[in-house]
């Protein structure tokens, strides 16, 4: 009672998310990024909690300074890392986080090759990560129990060490696929205790697929015809059934070998070409992936 | 006799808010920073110990802070200085070095006075320290 009756006076919840600026973020958040509407209520989430917690700070309700250590989930190519960066962006605003810069390393980065090696190298990503965020991929390859002369238990307590002592310093975020993440907490107790905010990133409906494909062409100033989209909608669904689908990424390579083609028509047709012609992505290109031919072969 | 090397050394030793604060200039302008520890702290010394490799790619200085609360933990009783090392073309030097931890005691230098032909003098400085007792006991109990 006594820590509310100093307050100095009331304060303006949407005034403070203004001036912290986060709305901006969290709002390109929401425009740039296709689907994924779990993720974002929780990065809202996270973001608000923090910005709750800065006003309690300001009127003198003492808070335990939020531990910020997060996990990322969900399959490959489902905008973990462009996450990470967002998020790392929004800490920083807040003033949770002093460069807000990202360091994204995996297992090859933190675990040396020999006894001695591991420690140095481990301490040096960390050093390069202070102040910012520690964004550590695929984290479950970190421990491998089957051999247990690894170096990676080595790195995980320095991880550990870090991670409890110097919680102002940096925010780590651990990312894979969500069962291996599972089994590897479960092994690591320690590191799953520290982590506080636990998120899944769900996979791609194809109509979000369709769309993550035409923004990228749209900022590569490439564009599909009427057909061509056509094509692309059937190609998601014929791509989802092989294995190694991996979301956007296997979209952006799609696209890549899509525009490959395109160029190889155009050079081969000897033509004169105008603006549209080198933007355009046309049905031809598209039908021309080895799935479609794979599908007819099957069907 | 306190010596005076390098930047800010007329000044009151910095805290180590203050020694983050002008870390963080040096990583501003991307110069690396390296940590470097001594007992034979002559003028003419260039070549301190050095503590670990040059610190690249730092972006904030709680990274170096920990390397130096190491080398204080692991080094008392000597001297202690930061090196921020300009790679720019052109420069490609050390721009700013300061000392961040000195010996509790510091006897100072002396002046040898030396004769030489036709009643000349040369002049030369000597530490008492460094005379005094042989690399790694000079400095401390």
């Amino acid at each position: 009672m006594n820590a509310l009756e100093k307050a100095p006076a009331r304060i303006d919840l949407g005034a403070e998310f203004c001036d912290a600026g986060i709305g901006e973020v969290l709002e390109s958040l929401e425009r740039d990024l296709v689907g994924l509407a779990p993720v974002k209520r929780r990065v809202r989430e996270i973001a608000a909690l923090l910005l709750v917690d800065r006003v309690r700070q300001r009127l003198g309700l003492a808070t335990e300074h939020p531990s910020l250590h997060m996990s990322f989930t969900g399959n490959p190519g489902t905008g973990k890392t462009t996450v990470a960066m967002r998020m790392a962006e929004i800490l920083h605003r807040l003033g949770y986080c002093r460069r807000g810069h990202v360091v994204a390393v995996t297992r090859d980065d933190l675990v040396g090759q020999y006894i001695g090696h591991t420690a140095p190298k481990t301490k040096d990503v960390l050093k390069r990560a202070m102040g910012g965020v520690l964004f550590i991929d695929e984290a479950y390859y970190l421990y491998r129990p089957e051999n247990e002369k690894d170096y990676g238990q080595e790195a995980i307590e320095i991880l550990l060490q870090v991670m409890e002592n110097q919680r102002d310093d940096l925010v780590v975020i651990l990312a894979g696929y969500a069962d291996r993440m599972e089994r590897f907490f479960e092994s690591n107790p320690g590191m799953k205790s520290r982590i506080a905010h636990h998120v899944d990133f769900p996979d791609y409906s194809n109509d979000e697929l369709g769309e993550i494909a035409r923004r990228m062409l749209a900022s590569w100033n490439y564009r599909f015809d009427d057909g061509a989209r056509r094509a692309f909608d059937e190609y998601i669904v014929l791509r989802r059934r092989q294995s190694h689908f991996a979301n956007a990424r296997s979209v952006r390579n799609a696209l890549d070998r899509m525009r490959l083609r395109q160029a190889l028509r155009l050079f081969e047709s000897g033509a004169t070409v105008d603006a549209e012609a080198l933007t355009t992505i046309t049905e031809s290109d598209v039908r021309a992936s080895r799935h479609f031919q794979q599908a007819e072969e099957a069907g | 006799m306190r010596i005076t090397q390098g930047c800010f050394s007329f000044l009151p030793d910095l805290t180590d808010t203050q020694i983050a604060s002008q870390i963080s200039y040096c990583l501003d302008q991307d110069w690396a920073v390296a940590i470097e520890f001594t007992d034979d702290p002559h003028p003419r010394n260039t070549y301190w110990n050095m503590w670990g490799l040059p610190m690249f790619d730092l972006r904030d200085p709680a990274g170096v802070l920990g390397e130096l609360k190491a080398c204080r933990e692991a080094n008392p009783e000597t001297y202690i200085r930061i090196n921020a090392f300009d790679s720019t073309k052109g420069w490609e030097t050390v721009r700013m070095s300061f000392i961040v931890q000195r010996p509790t005691a510091e006897p100072g230098f002396r002046v040898i006075r030396q004769e030489t032909r036709g009643r000349n003098l040369r002049y030369t400085m000597e530490s008492y320290a460094v005379g005094r007792n042989p690399e790694g006991a000079r400095y401390g109990a």
